[in-house]
């Protein structure tokens, strides 16, 4: 096993986690406002696919946006910044928890209107097939979009121009409250492929090599036979749909039991068994004083200034 | 519907002119930025192998091919936000809805995500694109196909909002739309793709949030837009022979407003009515009349005055079609109103 790909995941697997267990605390102490939908529990799946992308790729995801923002190497320091409303943020406060964005790192955001994003990918994957790039687009959202017009209408185009699209549901099995089983009446969201047709697959979420191997085979397809592909990965989140919700719709026993095989604790026991001790107790004293200086940075920072309120409605702040 | 000749105050030059109906005013606008920008393309139902439902695109497959002029399925919502995301890209995607009255489909792709993008990233992302069509009643559509929803863009900041009606603005304002980086919506009419008038030779732009005095006048001013200009003109005629001079101002875009034009021309007549084809709650006309009797009060000798549809969905029948839509003897009843004749 490559030492380095293992250091590597296991290392931005644990700064999101850690990102997530902070901004946590700093919305109980109020210092972040509006919704925070966390990723923790989810990381192998982030992670696990945009390791396999390449720098000219093009990731989109819904609002639960801070995990593939730092897996795609945006900044924890901006990311902080954005949640606490500072203008040092990665959307100079103007974007919120839900609205993250790195367009230097391809990272296209963070949408808060379930299934928006699925158009909007094919978008961009169309963009790249016109452009004769043999670039990708990879579009995340959750098990709660897959009901919703727009999912369709994007995959129904993706499919029939042959985009070069990975669409990857994350299935955390709660769509806000709602368990799957009452919106979805078979336990397979790839089978929601077949009608466009495209292909498709479905994979174990918390083995974030089954992740990178599922995701790689799909990029090779959009890539090489500019094809599109539909992936379930099968994941869990463990705070509520927000923390706004005290998540009271399954018991406290259905969580331990998914996070006995958490995807860091996994990944940090076979690091240890490849006897990379020493690598694995560097990565976790670095991520601890990386998101130290992140909230640091974030609480220091300034706030935007009430005068450039109405700026970036228009290009060039130019108002009408 | 008249032929819109003497309409063209913006063309005082001596420019080869040729006559030429809008639905080839826009064709002309969109295959001369073809030509210029190998981003721009043209997305949308029926707009390649049929050449387009109104034939706004007759000829371009043939020119562009189907990698630049795409026939889409009817999924509105699935192809603007191709259009957003193409445009996030770099790309100048001008899609094309059937008629506006579709467009409530896609409107969270419109409102939601083109016209906050670049809000949202700060400045990192925006999203050069054209979403047009037919907006507004046209014979006898019925309730459905009949809606004018030019406010709703027009409310939305991040859109600009562009309503011409003449042949002239219709290709000068689309071809300066193509090449603005924010998101425009642009309003076209099923009743007057077929409304010739002069256009010249040689290419041209007009820019954004300028107005354009159709008629001088100096007893009132009529404002308004889209197709509902030519109305206006042949009620200020008739006001004409009654002794009653009427200044007409074509505001041809709401986003940017012209609030100057509006101004002036209010200032001169000291009374004002609006024209739109909008029902009247919390309508773009309203807003206007907000504006004026906020900003220049003291230039009004009476209220201003508002002609719009009848707060009605669109009934099918011409006899009650006629009733519910502004029509020249609305306009010229409102004038004598604010006129107190």
């Amino acid at each position: 096993m490559d030492q380095e790909l293992v250091s590597d995941l296991y290392r931005k697997m644990l700064l999101i986690r850690r990102f997530e267990e902070e901004a946590a605390r700093l919305y109980t102490e109020r210092k972040i406002g509006g919704f925070l939908h966390l990723y923790i529990g989810q990381e192998a799946v982030a992670v696990g696919a945009l390791s396999v992308l390449e720098s000219r790729d093009q990731v989109m995801t819904a609002y639960r946006c801070h995990g593939h923002y730092l897996a795609s190497g945006g900044s924890p320091k901006a990311g902080m910044a954005e949640l606490l409303g500072k203008d040092t943020g990665c959307a100079r406060g103007r974007g919120g928890s839900m609205h993250f964005y790195d367009p230097e790192k391809n990272f296209l955001g963070g949408w808060g209107i379930v299934g928006a994003q699925v158009p909007v990918a094919a978008g961009v994957a169309f963009a790249q097939k016109y452009n004769n790039e043999d670039s990708v687009t990879l579009c995340f959202m959750g098990d709660g979009a897959i009901n919703i017009g727009s999912f369709h209408e994007g995959l129904s185009l993706a499919a029939l121009w042959d985009l070069p699209v990975i669409y990857l549901i994350e299935n955390n099995h709660y769509a806000m409250g709602t368990p799957l089983h009452k919106t979805f009446p078979t336990e397979d969201l790839s089978i929601r492929a077949l009608g466009y047709p495209m292909a498709r697959d479905s994979v174990d979420g918390h083995d974030i090599f089954a992740v990178r191997s599922s995701v790689h085979a799909a990029v090779q397809r959009a890539r090489e036979k500019r094809l599109p592909t539909l992936i379930e990965v099968n994941t869990y989140r463990y705070r509520g749909h927000s923390m706004a919700d005290p998540a009271k719709y399954r018991t406290k026993e259905d969580v331990e039991q998914v996070k006995a095989r958490d995807s860091i604790k996994v990944l940090g026991e076979k690091m240890i068994s490849l006897g990379m001790d020493s690598i694995k107790s560097q990565i976790e004293q670095d991520i601890e004083a990386e998101i130290a200086e992140a909230v640091k940075f974030a609480e220091e920072s300034p706030f935007p200034d009430p005068e450039t309120a109405t700026n970036y409605a228009y290009i060039n702040n130019e108002l009408y | 519907m008249q032929t819109g000749q003497e309409l063209q105050s913006d063309v005082k030059e001596e420019k080869a002119m040729r006559e030429i109906p809008i639905r080839d005013a826009l064709r002309e606008a969109m295959s001369e930025e073809m030509r210029h920008d190998p981003s721009v393309f043209l997305m949308g139902e029926e707009v390649g192998s049929y050449n387009g439902a109104y034939k706004c695109s007759r000829g371009m497959l043939d020119e562009f091919g189907p990698k630049r002029v795409i026939d889409t399925p009817i999924a509105e919502n699935g192809f603007a936000g191709i259009g957003v995301g193409a445009a996030m890209m770099g790309l100048r995607p001008i899609i094309e809805f059937m008629t506006f009255n579709f467009s409530l489909v896609a409107i969270d792709q419109i409102l939601n995500t083109a016209a906050k993008a670049h809000l949202m990233s700060a400045g990192q992302l925006s999203v050069p694109a054209v979403f047009r069509g037919a907006g507004g009643a046209a014979y006898q559509l019925g309730a459905q196909h009949a809606n004018s929803f030019e406010h709703f863009y027009a409310y939305t900041p991040g859109l600009k909002v562009v309503c011409p009606a003449t042949p002239y603005d219709m290709k000068g304002l689309l071809k300066t739309s193509i090449r603005d980086d924010n998101p425009v919506v642009f309003f076209e009419s099923e009743l007057t793709y077929s409304l010739k008038g002069p256009v010249p030779e040689e290419e041209y732009t007009i820019p954004l949030g300028v107005a354009d005095i159709k008629k001088e006048g100096s007893d009132v001013t009529l404002i308004t837009w889209s197709k509902n200009v030519f109305m206006t003109l042949n009620a200020a005629e008739k006001l004409e022979k009654e002794g009653i001079s009427a200044e007409v101002v074509d505001l041809r875009t709401l986003r940017p407003l012209d609030k100057e034009a509006i101004f002036k021309s209010v200032s001169k007549t000291n009374r004002v009515v609006v024209v739109q084809e909008q029902h009247p709650v919390a309508s773009f006309g309203a807003f206007i009349s907000h504006l004026i009797t906020t900003e220049i009060f003291d230039e009004l000798d009476a209220p201003v005055g508002l002609v719009s549809s009848l707060d009605v969905p669109m009934p099918y029948s011409k006899a009650l079609e006629t009733v519910v839509l502004p029509s020249e003897d609305k306009i010229i009843e409102e004038v004598k109103k604010v006129l107190y004749k």
